[in-house]
Protein backbone atom coordinates (compact mmCIF):
# COMPACT_ATOMS: atom_id res chain seq x y z
CA UNK A 1 0.00 0.00 0.00
CA UNK A 2 1.36 3.38 -0.99
CA UNK A 3 1.44 5.96 1.74
CA UNK A 4 0.64 9.33 0.16
CA UNK A 5 1.56 12.63 1.85
CA UNK A 6 -2.17 13.26 2.41
CA UNK A 7 -2.72 9.90 4.11
CA UNK A 8 0.43 10.37 6.16
CA UNK A 9 -0.68 13.82 7.27
CA UNK A 10 -3.81 12.24 8.74
CA UNK A 11 -1.79 9.48 10.39
CA UNK A 12 0.62 12.04 11.88
CA UNK A 13 -2.17 14.22 13.21
CA UNK A 14 -3.86 11.25 14.85
CA UNK A 15 -0.66 9.99 16.45
CA UNK A 16 0.55 13.32 17.84
CA UNK A 17 -0.75 13.97 21.34
CA UNK A 18 -2.01 17.52 21.74
CA UNK A 19 -0.61 19.91 24.33
CA UNK A 20 -2.41 19.79 27.66
CA UNK A 21 -4.23 23.10 27.29
CA UNK A 22 -6.23 22.53 30.48
CA UNK A 23 -2.93 22.63 32.41
CA UNK A 24 -0.92 25.03 30.22
CA UNK A 25 -3.47 27.85 29.96
CA UNK A 26 -4.26 28.16 33.72
CA UNK A 27 -0.52 27.95 34.52
CA UNK A 28 0.28 30.65 31.95
CA UNK A 29 -2.46 32.80 33.46
CA UNK A 30 -1.29 32.28 37.04
CA UNK A 31 2.47 32.68 36.49
CA UNK A 32 2.14 35.44 33.88
CA UNK A 33 -0.43 37.12 36.12
CA UNK A 34 1.95 36.72 39.07
CA UNK A 35 4.72 38.54 37.18
CA UNK A 36 2.32 41.37 36.29
CA UNK A 37 1.10 41.49 39.88
CA UNK A 38 4.70 41.87 41.04
CA UNK A 39 5.05 44.73 38.55
CA UNK A 40 1.90 46.40 39.93
CA UNK A 41 3.09 46.01 43.53
CA UNK A 42 6.46 47.59 42.64
CA UNK A 43 4.76 50.40 40.74
CA UNK A 44 2.43 51.20 43.63
CA UNK A 45 5.27 51.02 46.14
CA UNK A 46 7.37 53.49 44.14
CA UNK A 47 4.43 55.84 43.79
CA UNK A 48 3.64 55.46 47.50
CA UNK A 49 7.17 56.60 48.29
CA UNK A 50 6.63 59.70 46.18
CA UNK A 51 7.95 58.79 42.76
CA UNK A 52 6.32 60.31 39.67
CA UNK A 53 4.14 57.84 37.74
CA UNK A 54 6.47 57.77 34.72
CA UNK A 55 9.66 57.32 36.78
CA UNK A 56 7.97 54.63 38.88
CA UNK A 57 7.00 52.80 35.65
CA UNK A 58 10.57 52.93 34.38
CA UNK A 59 11.95 51.60 37.65
CA UNK A 60 9.41 48.79 37.66
CA UNK A 61 10.54 47.74 34.16
CA UNK A 62 14.21 47.99 35.16
CA UNK A 63 13.68 45.75 38.18
CA UNK A 64 11.63 43.17 36.28
CA UNK A 65 14.24 43.06 33.49
CA UNK A 66 17.03 42.72 36.05
CA UNK A 67 15.24 39.90 37.88
CA UNK A 68 14.57 38.10 34.61
CA UNK A 69 18.22 38.40 33.54
CA UNK A 70 19.34 37.19 36.97
CA UNK A 71 16.95 34.22 36.91
CA UNK A 72 18.11 33.38 33.37
CA UNK A 73 21.74 33.45 34.44
CA UNK A 74 20.99 31.20 37.40
CA UNK A 75 19.14 28.77 35.13
CA UNK A 76 15.80 29.30 36.92
CA UNK A 77 13.89 31.16 34.22
CA UNK A 78 13.82 28.21 31.79
CA UNK A 79 12.54 25.98 34.59
CA UNK A 80 9.65 28.33 35.34
CA UNK A 81 9.01 28.97 31.63
CA UNK A 82 8.67 25.24 30.98
CA UNK A 83 5.44 25.34 32.98
CA UNK A 84 4.39 28.92 32.33
CA UNK A 85 4.74 29.07 28.52
CA UNK A 86 3.24 32.33 27.31
CA UNK A 87 2.99 33.44 30.94
CA UNK A 88 6.74 34.05 31.05
CA UNK A 89 7.10 34.89 27.34
CA UNK A 90 4.64 37.76 27.04
CA UNK A 91 5.66 40.08 29.93
CA UNK A 92 8.81 42.21 29.64
CA UNK A 93 10.66 39.44 31.50
CA UNK A 94 10.33 37.19 28.43
CA UNK A 95 12.08 39.78 26.30
CA UNK A 96 14.87 40.08 28.88
CA UNK A 97 15.22 36.29 28.94
CA UNK A 98 15.52 36.19 25.13
CA UNK A 99 18.34 38.77 25.22
CA UNK A 100 20.19 37.33 28.22
CA UNK A 101 20.02 33.69 27.13
CA UNK A 102 21.37 34.60 23.67
CA UNK A 103 24.20 36.58 25.28
CA UNK A 104 25.14 33.79 27.70
CA UNK A 105 25.11 31.26 24.89
CA UNK A 106 27.38 33.36 22.67
CA UNK A 107 30.04 33.98 25.34
CA UNK A 108 32.22 31.17 24.03
CA UNK A 109 32.57 32.94 20.67
CA UNK A 110 33.91 36.14 22.23
CA UNK A 111 32.60 39.61 23.05
CA UNK A 112 32.37 41.02 19.51
CA UNK A 113 31.44 38.20 17.12
CA UNK A 114 29.80 36.19 19.87
CA UNK A 115 27.83 38.27 22.36
CA UNK A 116 27.90 41.44 20.22
CA UNK A 117 26.46 39.91 17.10
CA UNK A 118 24.19 37.29 18.61
CA UNK A 119 22.66 39.03 21.62
CA UNK A 120 19.54 40.09 19.68
CA UNK A 121 19.04 36.86 17.73
CA UNK A 122 15.76 36.18 19.51
CA UNK A 123 14.83 39.70 20.54
CA UNK A 124 15.70 41.17 17.11
CA UNK A 125 12.25 40.72 15.58
CA UNK A 126 10.61 42.33 18.63
CA UNK A 127 12.98 45.30 18.42
CA UNK A 128 12.60 45.72 14.65
CA UNK A 129 8.85 45.36 14.42
CA UNK A 130 8.26 47.12 17.74
CA UNK A 131 10.19 50.13 16.45
CA UNK A 132 8.54 49.97 13.03
CA UNK A 133 5.09 49.75 14.62
CA UNK A 134 5.82 52.77 16.83
CA UNK A 135 6.95 54.78 13.76
CA UNK A 136 3.71 53.92 11.92
CA UNK A 137 1.73 54.76 15.06
CA UNK A 138 3.55 58.11 15.26
CA UNK A 139 2.74 58.93 11.63
CA UNK A 140 -0.97 58.18 12.14
CA UNK A 141 -0.98 60.19 15.35
CA UNK A 142 0.44 63.20 13.51
CA UNK A 143 -2.13 62.84 10.72
CA UNK A 144 -5.01 62.65 13.20
CA UNK A 145 -3.63 65.65 15.07
CA UNK A 146 -3.63 67.70 11.83
CA UNK A 147 -7.35 67.06 11.40
CA UNK A 148 -8.44 67.45 14.99
CA UNK B 1 33.22 -9.33 -0.89
CA UNK B 2 29.72 -7.93 -0.97
CA UNK B 3 26.99 -9.42 -3.13
CA UNK B 4 24.24 -7.13 -4.34
CA UNK B 5 20.74 -8.24 -3.36
CA UNK B 6 18.99 -5.24 -4.87
CA UNK B 7 19.50 -1.51 -5.24
CA UNK B 8 21.69 -0.47 -2.34
CA UNK B 9 21.32 -3.80 -0.50
CA UNK B 10 24.31 -6.08 -0.04
CA UNK B 11 25.10 -9.36 1.59
CA UNK B 12 28.53 -9.24 3.18
CA UNK B 13 30.07 -12.56 2.18
CA UNK B 14 33.56 -12.02 3.55
CA UNK B 15 32.91 -11.97 7.30
CA UNK B 16 33.05 -8.55 8.93
CA UNK B 17 33.08 -8.80 12.71
CA UNK B 18 32.21 -6.28 15.36
CA UNK B 19 35.29 -6.83 17.48
CA UNK B 20 34.69 -4.18 20.05
CA UNK B 21 32.25 -1.43 20.93
CA UNK B 22 31.84 1.28 23.52
CA UNK B 23 29.25 3.82 24.61
CA UNK B 24 29.75 6.97 26.65
CA UNK B 25 26.80 9.11 27.71
CA UNK B 26 25.92 12.18 29.75
CA UNK B 27 24.31 12.44 33.17
CA UNK B 28 20.66 12.52 32.10
CA UNK B 29 21.12 9.47 29.85
CA UNK B 30 22.90 7.72 32.72
CA UNK B 31 19.92 8.37 34.97
CA UNK B 32 17.52 6.85 32.45
CA UNK B 33 16.32 3.26 32.29
CA UNK B 34 19.33 2.25 30.12
CA UNK B 35 21.86 3.98 32.41
CA UNK B 36 23.59 0.81 33.54
CA UNK B 37 24.45 -0.52 30.08
CA UNK B 38 26.92 2.20 29.08
CA UNK B 39 30.67 1.98 29.50
CA UNK B 40 30.80 5.38 31.10
CA UNK B 41 28.37 7.99 32.37
CA UNK B 42 29.95 11.44 32.61
CA UNK B 43 28.27 13.75 35.10
CA UNK B 44 30.12 16.85 33.85
CA UNK B 45 28.25 17.88 30.73
CA UNK B 46 31.32 19.86 29.62
CA UNK B 47 33.47 16.69 29.76
CA UNK B 48 36.19 18.82 31.35
CA UNK B 49 36.27 21.23 28.38
CA UNK B 50 35.48 24.92 27.98
CA UNK B 51 32.76 24.86 25.32
CA UNK B 52 29.93 22.53 24.38
CA UNK B 53 31.48 21.78 21.00
CA UNK B 54 34.75 20.79 22.62
CA UNK B 55 32.77 18.69 25.08
CA UNK B 56 31.14 16.67 22.32
CA UNK B 57 34.48 16.12 20.57
CA UNK B 58 35.98 14.96 23.83
CA UNK B 59 33.11 12.56 24.47
CA UNK B 60 33.46 11.02 21.01
CA UNK B 61 37.22 10.74 21.40
CA UNK B 62 36.86 8.98 24.75
CA UNK B 63 34.32 6.58 23.29
CA UNK B 64 36.68 5.61 20.47
CA UNK B 65 39.53 5.16 22.94
CA UNK B 66 37.27 2.96 25.09
CA UNK B 67 36.36 0.78 22.12
CA UNK B 68 40.02 0.49 21.10
CA UNK B 69 41.11 -0.32 24.66
CA UNK B 70 38.54 -3.07 24.97
CA UNK B 71 40.11 -4.76 21.95
CA UNK B 72 43.66 -3.93 23.15
CA UNK B 73 44.26 -1.79 20.07
CA UNK B 74 45.80 1.61 19.46
CA UNK B 75 44.87 4.15 16.76
CA UNK B 76 47.86 2.90 14.74
CA UNK B 77 46.12 -0.46 14.30
CA UNK B 78 43.18 1.16 12.51
CA UNK B 79 43.15 1.55 8.72
CA UNK B 80 40.21 3.94 8.45
CA UNK B 81 37.93 5.82 10.80
CA UNK B 82 34.40 6.67 9.67
CA UNK B 83 32.72 9.21 11.89
CA UNK B 84 30.09 11.90 11.82
CA UNK B 85 27.83 14.00 13.99
CA UNK B 86 25.15 16.69 13.79
CA UNK B 87 27.27 19.78 14.11
CA UNK B 88 28.05 21.96 11.09
CA UNK B 89 30.98 20.65 9.06
CA UNK B 90 31.04 17.51 11.28
CA UNK B 91 33.40 19.33 13.62
CA UNK B 92 32.71 17.14 16.64
CA UNK B 93 34.26 14.28 14.68
CA UNK B 94 37.09 16.18 13.02
CA UNK B 95 38.26 17.76 16.28
CA UNK B 96 37.81 14.49 18.11
CA UNK B 97 39.99 12.66 15.59
CA UNK B 98 42.55 15.43 15.06
CA UNK B 99 45.19 13.77 17.26
CA UNK B 100 44.63 10.22 15.97
CA UNK B 101 46.56 10.36 12.69
CA UNK B 102 44.27 7.76 11.13
CA UNK B 103 42.81 8.01 7.58
CA UNK B 104 39.39 9.53 8.07
CA UNK B 105 36.14 9.76 6.16
CA UNK B 106 33.67 12.25 7.61
CA UNK B 107 30.03 11.25 7.34
CA UNK B 108 26.85 13.23 7.49
CA UNK B 109 23.62 11.31 7.70
CA UNK B 110 22.14 13.20 10.66
CA UNK B 111 21.12 10.60 13.25
CA UNK B 112 21.56 7.75 10.77
CA UNK B 113 25.35 8.13 10.98
CA UNK B 114 26.05 5.03 13.09
CA UNK B 115 24.45 2.74 10.51
CA UNK B 116 26.04 4.70 7.66
CA UNK B 117 29.47 4.16 9.23
CA UNK B 118 28.81 0.44 9.75
CA UNK B 119 27.66 0.06 6.13
CA UNK B 120 30.65 1.85 4.61
CA UNK B 121 33.03 0.13 7.04
CA UNK B 122 31.75 -3.34 6.26
CA UNK B 123 31.80 -2.70 2.50
CA UNK B 124 35.39 -1.44 2.72
CA UNK B 125 36.55 -4.38 4.81
CA UNK B 126 34.73 -6.96 2.74
CA UNK B 127 36.33 -5.57 -0.40
CA UNK B 128 39.74 -6.19 1.11
CA UNK B 129 40.59 -2.47 1.20
CA UNK B 130 41.43 -2.62 4.88
CA UNK B 131 41.73 -4.99 7.82
CA UNK B 132 40.27 -2.97 10.62
CA UNK B 133 38.17 0.16 10.84
CA UNK B 134 36.24 2.21 13.35
CA UNK B 135 32.74 3.62 12.95
CA UNK B 136 31.79 6.27 15.47
CA UNK B 137 29.24 8.95 16.11
CA UNK B 138 28.12 11.40 18.77
CA UNK B 139 25.55 13.99 19.69
CA UNK B 140 25.37 16.45 22.58
CA UNK B 141 22.18 18.04 23.84
CA UNK B 142 23.75 21.47 24.19
CA UNK B 143 25.53 21.63 20.82
CA UNK B 144 22.39 20.47 19.03
CA UNK B 145 20.11 22.86 20.92
CA UNK B 146 22.21 25.88 20.08
CA UNK B 147 22.64 24.92 16.44
CA UNK B 148 19.11 23.79 15.68
CA UNK B 149 16.87 25.47 18.25
CA UNK B 150 17.26 28.07 21.00
CA UNK B 151 19.88 29.06 23.57
CA UNK B 152 19.88 26.66 26.51
CA UNK B 153 18.60 29.15 29.06
CA UNK B 154 15.84 30.48 26.80
CA UNK B 155 12.47 29.93 28.39
CA UNK B 156 10.36 28.00 25.95
CA UNK B 157 7.78 25.28 26.11
CA UNK B 158 8.36 22.07 24.14
CA UNK B 159 5.39 20.38 22.49
CA UNK B 160 4.59 16.73 23.37
CA UNK B 161 5.96 15.59 20.00
CA UNK B 162 9.43 17.09 20.64
CA UNK B 163 12.39 14.81 21.32
CA UNK B 164 15.41 15.28 23.52
CA UNK B 165 18.82 15.20 21.84
CA UNK B 166 20.93 12.67 23.73
CA UNK B 167 24.38 13.50 25.01
CA UNK B 168 25.81 10.20 23.91
CA UNK B 169 28.39 8.58 21.71
CA UNK B 170 28.95 5.11 20.29
CA UNK B 171 31.99 3.60 18.63
CA UNK B 172 32.46 0.22 16.98
CA UNK B 173 35.65 -1.50 15.84
CA UNK B 174 35.16 -3.69 12.78
CA UNK B 175 37.62 -6.29 11.51
CA UNK B 176 37.77 -9.37 9.35
CA UNK B 177 39.43 -11.76 11.78
CA UNK B 178 37.93 -11.82 15.27
CA UNK B 179 35.59 -14.77 15.15
CA UNK B 180 33.02 -15.40 17.90
CA UNK B 181 31.96 -11.79 17.65
CA UNK B 182 28.76 -10.28 16.31
CA UNK B 183 28.95 -10.12 12.54
CA UNK B 184 27.58 -7.70 9.98
CA UNK B 185 25.90 -10.06 7.54
CA UNK B 186 23.98 -7.67 5.29
CA UNK B 187 23.40 -3.97 4.81
CA UNK B 188 20.86 -1.82 3.03
CA UNK B 189 21.46 1.82 2.12
CA UNK B 190 18.44 4.06 2.71
CA UNK B 191 16.74 6.36 0.24
CA UNK B 192 15.88 9.97 0.97
CA UNK B 193 12.21 9.91 1.85
CA UNK B 194 9.91 12.86 2.42
CA UNK B 195 6.20 12.67 3.08
CA UNK B 196 5.86 16.39 3.65
CA UNK B 197 6.33 16.76 7.42
CA UNK B 198 7.37 20.36 8.10
CA UNK B 199 7.20 20.36 11.90
CA UNK B 200 10.77 20.44 13.25
CA UNK B 201 9.27 19.53 16.62
CA UNK B 202 8.06 16.20 15.30
CA UNK B 203 11.18 14.56 13.89
CA UNK B 204 9.95 11.06 14.67
CA UNK B 205 7.03 11.55 12.29
CA UNK B 206 9.38 12.94 9.62
CA UNK B 207 11.71 9.93 9.88
CA UNK B 208 9.24 7.05 10.26
CA UNK B 209 8.49 6.76 6.51
CA UNK B 210 12.22 6.52 5.75
CA UNK B 211 12.64 3.63 8.19
CA UNK B 212 9.56 1.90 6.80
CA UNK B 213 10.79 2.37 3.22
CA UNK B 214 14.22 0.89 3.95
CA UNK B 215 12.80 -2.06 5.89
CA UNK B 216 10.18 -2.83 3.25
CA UNK B 217 12.84 -2.71 0.54
CA UNK B 218 15.03 -4.97 2.65
CA UNK B 219 12.29 -7.55 3.20
CA UNK B 220 11.45 -7.54 -0.50
CA UNK B 221 15.00 -7.95 -1.77
CA UNK B 222 16.18 -10.40 0.90
CA UNK B 223 13.02 -12.50 1.08
CA UNK B 224 13.08 -12.16 4.86
CA UNK B 225 10.30 -11.07 7.21
CA UNK B 226 10.02 -9.84 10.82
CA UNK B 227 9.87 -13.47 12.02
CA UNK B 228 13.51 -13.91 10.98
CA UNK B 229 14.65 -11.47 13.63
CA UNK B 230 14.89 -11.38 17.41
CA UNK B 231 15.02 -7.62 17.33
CA UNK B 232 14.26 -4.88 14.80
CA UNK B 233 15.72 -1.68 16.19
CA UNK B 234 15.31 1.88 14.97
CA UNK B 235 17.64 4.68 16.04
CA UNK B 236 15.58 7.59 17.30
CA UNK B 237 12.01 7.59 16.05
CA UNK B 238 10.83 8.08 19.61
CA UNK B 239 7.40 7.07 20.81
CA UNK B 240 5.38 8.88 18.15
CA UNK B 241 7.64 8.05 15.21
CA UNK B 242 7.95 4.46 16.39
CA UNK B 243 4.19 4.06 16.47
CA UNK B 244 3.88 5.58 12.98
CA UNK B 245 6.65 3.30 11.70
CA UNK B 246 4.92 0.16 13.00
CA UNK B 247 1.64 1.41 11.53
CA UNK B 248 3.17 1.97 8.06
CA UNK B 249 4.84 -1.44 8.20
CA UNK B 250 1.48 -3.00 9.05
CA UNK B 251 -0.03 -1.31 6.00
CA UNK B 252 2.77 -2.88 3.94
CA UNK B 253 1.83 -6.28 5.33
CA UNK B 254 4.56 -6.71 7.94
CA UNK B 255 3.87 -6.87 11.66
CA UNK B 256 7.05 -5.69 13.36
CA UNK B 257 5.50 -5.15 16.80
CA UNK B 258 6.59 -8.45 18.45
CA UNK B 259 10.31 -7.66 18.04
CA UNK B 260 10.36 -3.89 17.54
CA UNK B 261 12.42 -1.53 19.71
CA UNK B 262 13.38 2.11 19.33
CA UNK B 263 16.52 3.45 21.00
CA UNK B 264 14.93 6.91 21.39
CA UNK B 265 11.94 5.44 23.22
CA UNK B 266 14.24 3.30 25.40
CA UNK B 267 16.74 5.98 26.44
CA UNK B 268 14.64 8.01 28.89
CA UNK B 269 11.73 7.63 31.23
CA UNK B 270 9.38 10.18 29.66
CA UNK B 271 7.34 10.60 32.84
CA UNK B 272 10.15 11.41 35.27
CA UNK B 273 12.75 12.83 32.86
CA UNK B 274 10.52 15.24 30.95
CA UNK B 275 11.76 14.12 27.56
CA UNK B 276 8.36 14.09 25.82
CA UNK B 277 8.47 11.78 22.75
CA UNK B 278 11.88 10.30 23.63
CA UNK B 279 15.56 10.65 22.87
CA UNK B 280 17.13 11.58 19.54
CA UNK B 281 20.52 12.37 18.06
CA UNK B 282 23.28 10.33 16.41
CA UNK B 283 24.51 9.20 19.79
CA UNK B 284 21.10 7.87 20.81
CA UNK B 285 21.06 4.91 18.42
CA UNK B 286 24.86 4.64 18.52
CA UNK B 287 25.13 4.34 22.28
CA UNK B 288 22.20 1.96 22.77
CA UNK B 289 23.47 -0.26 19.96
CA UNK B 290 26.91 -0.38 21.58
CA UNK B 291 25.77 -0.45 25.21
CA UNK B 292 22.72 -2.68 25.02
CA UNK B 293 22.13 -4.58 21.78
CA UNK B 294 25.65 -5.63 20.76
CA UNK B 295 26.32 -7.21 24.20
CA UNK B 296 23.03 -9.13 23.80
CA UNK B 297 24.15 -10.39 20.38
CA UNK B 298 27.55 -11.27 21.77
CA UNK B 299 26.02 -13.24 24.66
CA UNK B 300 23.72 -15.10 22.28
CA UNK B 301 20.48 -13.66 23.68
CA UNK B 302 19.86 -12.04 20.30
CA UNK B 303 20.79 -14.23 17.34
CA UNK B 304 19.84 -11.96 14.50
CA UNK B 305 18.85 -8.32 14.57
CA UNK B 306 18.32 -5.35 12.32
CA UNK B 307 19.68 -1.97 13.33
CA UNK B 308 18.22 0.94 11.44
CA UNK B 309 19.56 4.33 12.40
CA UNK B 310 17.17 7.04 11.28
CA UNK B 311 18.17 10.57 10.33
CA UNK B 312 16.14 13.73 9.75
CA UNK B 313 18.24 15.57 7.16
CA UNK B 314 17.04 18.88 8.46
CA UNK B 315 18.44 22.35 8.15
CA UNK B 316 16.75 25.09 10.18
CA UNK B 317 17.31 27.43 7.22
CA UNK B 318 15.44 25.24 4.74
CA UNK B 319 12.61 24.68 7.22
CA UNK B 320 12.34 28.47 7.62
CA UNK B 321 12.12 28.68 3.83
CA UNK B 322 9.03 26.48 4.03
CA UNK B 323 10.63 23.19 2.97
CA UNK B 324 9.61 19.87 4.45
CA UNK B 325 12.06 17.58 6.26
CA UNK B 326 13.71 14.85 4.16
CA UNK B 327 14.76 11.77 6.08
CA UNK B 328 16.83 8.65 5.67
CA UNK B 329 17.30 5.30 7.39
CA UNK B 330 20.14 2.86 6.80
CA UNK B 331 19.86 -0.79 7.73
CA UNK B 332 22.48 -3.14 9.12
CA UNK B 333 21.81 -6.81 9.76
CA UNK B 334 23.82 -8.11 12.70
CA UNK B 335 24.13 -11.81 13.44
CA UNK B 336 25.56 -13.64 16.41
CA UNK B 337 28.11 -16.35 15.82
Amino acid sequence: MKITPELYKDMTEQSAPSSKSYVNIPLAFLIGGGICLLGEVLLNLFEYFGMEAETAGSWTSVILVFLSALFTGLGWYEKIAKHAGAGTLVPITGFANGVTSSAIEACTEGWILGVGSKIFTIAGPVILYGTAASVIYGIFLQIFKCFS
Amino acid sequence: MAVSLGRGAFQIKEPVYITSYAAVVGKKEGEGPMGKCFDRVETDSYFGQKTWEQAESRMQQETIYHALEKAALSPDDIDIILAGDLINQCTSSTYSLRPFGVPFLGLFGACSTMAEGLIIGSLILSSGAGKRCVAATSSHFSTAERQFRFPLSYGGQRPPTAQWTCTASGAVVLDTQTENSPRISSVCIGKITDLGVTDANNMGAAMAPAAADTLTRWFKCSGKSPENYDAIVTGDLGKIGGKLFAEIMMKQGYDVNPCYHDCGAMMFDAETQDTHAGGSGCGCGGSILCGHFLPLVKSGKIKRMLFMATGALMSPMLVQQGESIPSIAHLVEITGE
